[in-house]
């Protein structure tokens, strides 16, 4: 077994007493494949909280909640917060009311971009295979560094983990695995300032008594229809039949059989930034009119918007996702003239493309939208042709901020009421 | 190839086609003029693949034939060479260059086989129109201000070209618009011009047809089809490829009920607007407007650069409303203004606001308000 002491970066064969022979750290990294696994998934701790309290040292032991703004969900909170229940997503009047004597910070992206640059930076000067998924994560792949870094990939995140500590401020957890699945489901095991490994051998059995729902793509109706099937945890999956799996769940029946066995083949891509925001929901029983798959959409583009809106991004390019009983996907995608972030454009759009698709006798199982493209959102100038986004914008940014006071079911719209 | 022509004449024609060809280019013949020596003229032409310029210039050939050299430097040179001087041009099979000379100077420059030069067709083009000058000039000017510059909306990148049937009268009409203001300006459609195809002409179009009207005299003879448009000025002509897009339908945005008229003296108003813009931000250059019975308050509040105030008299009797604006937006549309009051039509802070000269009244404007 190979053990790595984070503090000090010692490393050898790991000791018996469980602490460092070199600085006497109970912080050691052991693994059996430590010293040749290259794929990595850093993921800040807590990370716009992180950097508030990083900026106001007071707050060290305070619990604080960045949230409100445009949205009026917590964005994100700290560890200490999270003790008394607060979790991201969770609208401010109910963390206020979990946690009262939070501090609450309005979010300032501008700072979190800065901080998240400088990181990325850091990463990129030991490999130029660096993915980032959003502001606070990324991917990386170490392999056939070694001598560049003078170090084994475990050795060099480490190192990386205290640099950014100590140079930007902020904790970070990092797993490391055979590929990129792994390591992020490896990266959120031992949060915050962790750095976990779960190696090729072992990934079987660790992923075994999971429930399904830990693997990508898996969602709540995923979930429910699988368990229909008899598959509950990532182990009932890995002993099914892979050419069963495809019967009833098309090609991702096969990537499901994949990453049930810990496989993952997609590669550390630097080029795939996030191209865009989507939702998609499959539905009960299979749909066939264009009226019905209309109020599945309206909720999807209410959802989609409303993430938009609160990372202040608009998007140019609306993709509509169709699914046919027999597993058939089905894309189409229109540009739009000016970019947007509200559900009516994204419906409007939305509609045009079902309406242009669906003949009103195929069956289909799923539906999704998103929107692509991403920009900024520039709110300053609003658009002769931007077919009443403007106007759509200054109601759905009221929806959010009564949704963020009252709960999300302060507002409704009339659209979303008709549903079975 | 062997001729003799004027400075001057040399000067003109080169001016008029050596704009077209860019400054960079990968395509090395690009970057050449073309000259065609035949009878007692001599022609030119320059591309860059999207637009071509010909002129003509009366030159003494004494051989004929075509060659290419670099559009520039023979441009500098003959601007360079001194007033009323003859000069000389010479190609022949002996020396791979052509040879530039005038009094005691002396140029030899590179050149490339005039075979190799691309030429555009007039293919599909429409039967000849004809425009007054000073027409389709005013067209041009009164709207190229508002042509969009952002890639992404190429459709915007040019100046919609075409024919509407207003009241029984076919009017043929130019509109600019970057989503942010619209400029359109129309006159009564020449003979022929009605069922012609809208065409998207190209900024860059425009700008060389503006400066070859300067010198045009009397009238334009334009044809058009789906992919190119042509203008003939006298001896000059300019063919072009027209963007490849739909303009979108921007009489929707033309407001129509706008209720709230505001009469202002155009010349005082713009004085105004510019001086209160001093200090506004640089990026939305915000001004706002208080509009009451009597008065307009243009206003600049400015984090940094302080508080500007000016009061206006103006023709209005309704309710009081505020509305802000982009300055340079009111800057370019009060430039366009021909007589001495400015007509604004407003309808509320958050939707388009009309702009009208009351004594041209084949012009529009359409401005999109700032919040303020």
């Amino acid at each position: 077994m190979t053990a790595l002491c984070r503090d000090c970066f010692w490393t050898g064969e790991a000791p018996v007493s469980r602490r460092c022979p070199a600085c006497g750290s109970p912080r050691l990294a052991v693994h059996a494949e430590l010293s040749k696994l290259t794929v990595a998934h850093l993921d800040c701790d807590a990370f716009y909280a992180s950097v508030e309290k990083r900026d106001r040292p007071e707050l060290r032991d305070a619990p604080v909640i960045v949230g409100g703004g445009v949205r009026g969900v917590v964005t994100t909170c700290c560890y200490i917060a999270r003790t008394y229940g607060v979790r991201s997503a969770m609208p401010m009047f109910k963390a206020r009311r979990l946690c009262p004597e939070a501090v609450i910070i309005k979010p300032e992206f501008s700072k979190y971009r800065h901080e998240s640059r400088r990181i990325m930076e850091k990463m990129a000067r030991l490999t130029p295979l660096v993915q980032p998924l959003s502001l606070d994560e990324a991917w990386m792949d170490l392999a056939g560094t070694e001598a560049l870094n003078h170090g084994f990939p475990a050795l060099v995140l480490a190192r990386l983990q205290a640099e950014i500590e100590r140079e930007v401020g902020i904790t970070v957890s990092v797993g490391l695995a055979p590929n990129k699945f792994l390591a992020k489901i490896a990266s959120d095991l031992d949060k915050p300032r962790g750095l976990s490994v779960i190696g090729a051998a072992e990934a079987m059995d660790f992923l075994s008594c999971k429930p399904v729902s830990i693997l990508p793509g898996v969602g709540p109706a995923f979930v429910a229809s699988l368990a229909k099937r008899g598959f509950a945890t990532v182990g009932d999956l890995a002993e099914a039949d892979p050419k069963s799996l495809a019967q009833h769940f098309g090609t991702y029946g096969l990537r499901l059989a994949d990453l049930a066995h810990g496989r993952d083949a997609r590669a550390v891509d630097p080029d795939q930034e996030r191209k865009g925001v989507s939702a998609e929901t499959t539905f009960n029983h299979d749909l066939v009119a264009i009226p019905e798959l209309e109020d599945r959409l309206w909720p999807l583009c209410e959802k989609v918007a409303t993430q938009m809106r609160a990372g202040a991004l608009a998007g140019r390019a609306v993709v509509l996702k169709l699914k046919t009983t027999d597993f058939r996907l089905v894309t189409r995608r229109r540009t739009l003239t000016v970019p947007a972030q509200t559900a009516k454009t994204l419906f409007a759009t939305g509609r045009e493309l079902l309406a242009a698709e669906v003949t009103g006798t195929r069956a289909y199982r799923l539906i999704g939208i998103g929107l692509s493209d991403l920009v900024e959102a520039a709110d300053a100038h609003a658009d002769l042709f931007d077919g009443g986004e403007a106007r759509a914008r200054k109601a759905e940014a009221a929806m959010d901020r009564l949704r963020g006071k009252f709960g999300k079911e302060a507002v409704v719209s009339g659209r979303a009421l008709k549903r079975d | 190839m062997k001729l003799t022509i004027e400075r001057a004449a040399l000067l003109k024609a080169l001016g008029h086609v050596q704009s077209v060809v860019e400054r960079r280019n990968t395509i090395p013949i690009l970057s050449n003029v073309l000259l065609s020596a035949d009878g007692g003229s001599l022609a030119l032409a320059a591309t860059d693949l999207d637009m071509e310029i010909l002129d003509e210039a009366i030159a003494a050939v004494g051989t004929g034939g075509q060659i290419t050299a670099p559009a520039h430097t023979l441009y500098e040179i003959v601007r360079k060479l001194p007033d009323g001087a003859d000069i000389e041009l010479r190609f022949s099979g002996e020396d791979p260059r052509l040879a530039v000379a005038a009094g005691r100077s002396r140029f030899n420059l590179p050149v490339l086989p005039a075979g190799d030069f691309p030429v555009m067709s007039n293919e599909g083009l429409s039967d000849k129109i004809t425009v007054e000058a000073a027409a389709l000039a005013r067209l041009i000017d009164r709207t190229r201000f508002a042509i969009s510059t952002e890639e992404t909306r190429y459709y915007l990148n040019g100046l919609y070209l075409h024919t509407v049937v207003e009241n029984g009268e076919t009017r043929l009409r130019a509109v600019a618009t970057d989503g942010h203001r619209l400029a359109l300006a129309d006159m009564p459609a020449p003979e022929g011009a009605a069922g012609l195809p809208g065409v998207i002409v190209p900024r860059k179009t425009i700008q060389e047809a503006r400066r070859l009207l300067e010198d045009a005299d009397g009238t334009v003879d334009l044809q058009i089809s789906q992919a190119k448009v042509r203008f003939e000025f006298g001896r000059a002509a300019l063919t072009s490829k027209v963007i490849d897009g739909s303009f979108p339908d921007y009489m929707r945005v033309i407001p129509k009920d706008n209720n709230k008229l505001v009469s202002v003296d155009n010349a005082l108003f713009a004085e105004a607007v510019d001086r209160v813009a001093t200090i506004s931000a640089e990026k939305s250059r915000s001004v706002k407007m208080g509009v009451e019975p009597g008065r307009m308050v243009l206003t600049v509040r400015n984090m940094e650069a302080g508080q500007a105030v000016e009061e206006i008299e103006i023709d209005y009797d309704g309710e009081p409303f505020e509305i802000g604006f982009n300055a340079r937006y009111l800057l370019d549309v009060a430039g366009q203004i021909g007589g001495e009051m400015a007509e604004f039509r407003f309808a509320d802070p958050a939707s388009p606001t009309l702009v009208l000269d009351p004594t041209d009244r084949g012009v529009q404007y359409v401005l999109m308000p700032l919040r303020v």
